[in-house]
């Protein structure tokens, strides 16, 4: 009942669809770092933007090639990407908030100066590093 | 030239238009930070557009260059981070 059906032309459509998928997803990652307001709001923009852009990129091209190695390569990189973005944007957002990049001043910071208050009553340092807020 | 070919290509250029934003943000970023977060969505930009190359051509060799440079970006920004921590204090 297969014969009739022409399985390239079905992969390079869906492939087709995840990579434009893809793409928009970069490119409104590449928009919102170019005109969010705020360090923050622009590095959660682009973390989320990218990893989900780059897996379906991914994605699409394993299902074009059709063969395992591939698919376990495309596996790796996008397990690896998962895993590591939200690390470094955690660390870079650390690292800003120790060297004081300010926040826009719309933002509500409320349950952050909460938060920084119990870390003070643990760490004296934080208390030294967090003085403008 | 098939649908398909025409809709990697256009995918590459697309690409291509966010390397172009990420570099403006580059070069008008007023902070430290601001830079290595360009420096990380434009490695993951240049994965796409290998992958996109990759599919375009048909050569299974370059997923390896895919492989190495998510590796890169990543270490490339945790030092960094590291450094302006440790350079500041």
């Amino acid at each position: 009942m297969f014969e009739n059906i022409n399985f390239l032309l079905i992969r390079e459509i869906i492939s087709s669809v995840l990579i434009i998928m893809g793409v928009v997803f970069m490119l409104i990652a590449a928009i919102g770092l170019l005109r969010f307001p705020d360090f923050y709001i622009r590095m959660s923009a682009i973390t989320k933007g990218s990893t989900l852009g780059l897996g379906l990129i991914l994605t699409g091209m394993g299902t074009y090639f059709n063969e395992p190695d591939i698919l376990l390569k495309v596996l790796l990189i996008i397990g690896f990407t998962f895993l590591t973005a939200p690390v470094a944007a955690h660390v870079i957002g650390r690292t800003a908030v120790r060297n004081k990049i300010p926040f826009w001043e719309r933002t509500d910071l409320e349950e952050f100066k909460d938060y920084l208050r119990k870390e003070h009553s643990t760490h004296r340092d934080h208390e030294r590093d967090n003085k403008h807020l | 030239m098939s649908l398909f070919s025409f809709t990697l290509i256009f995918a590459m250029a697309a690409l291509s238009i966010c390397v172009v934003l990420i570099g403006i943000r580059f070069a008008m970023g007023p902070t430290l930070p601001d830079r290595i977060t360009c420096f990380d969505m434009f490695v993951s930009n240049i994965i796409g557009i290998v992958a996109i190359y990759t599919e375009l051509t048909g050569n299974h060799d370059f997923i390896d260059v895919a492989i190495i440079l998510s590796l890169f970006g990543f270490l490339g920004s945790i030092s960094f981070a590291y450094y302006l921590m440790k350079s500041t204090r």
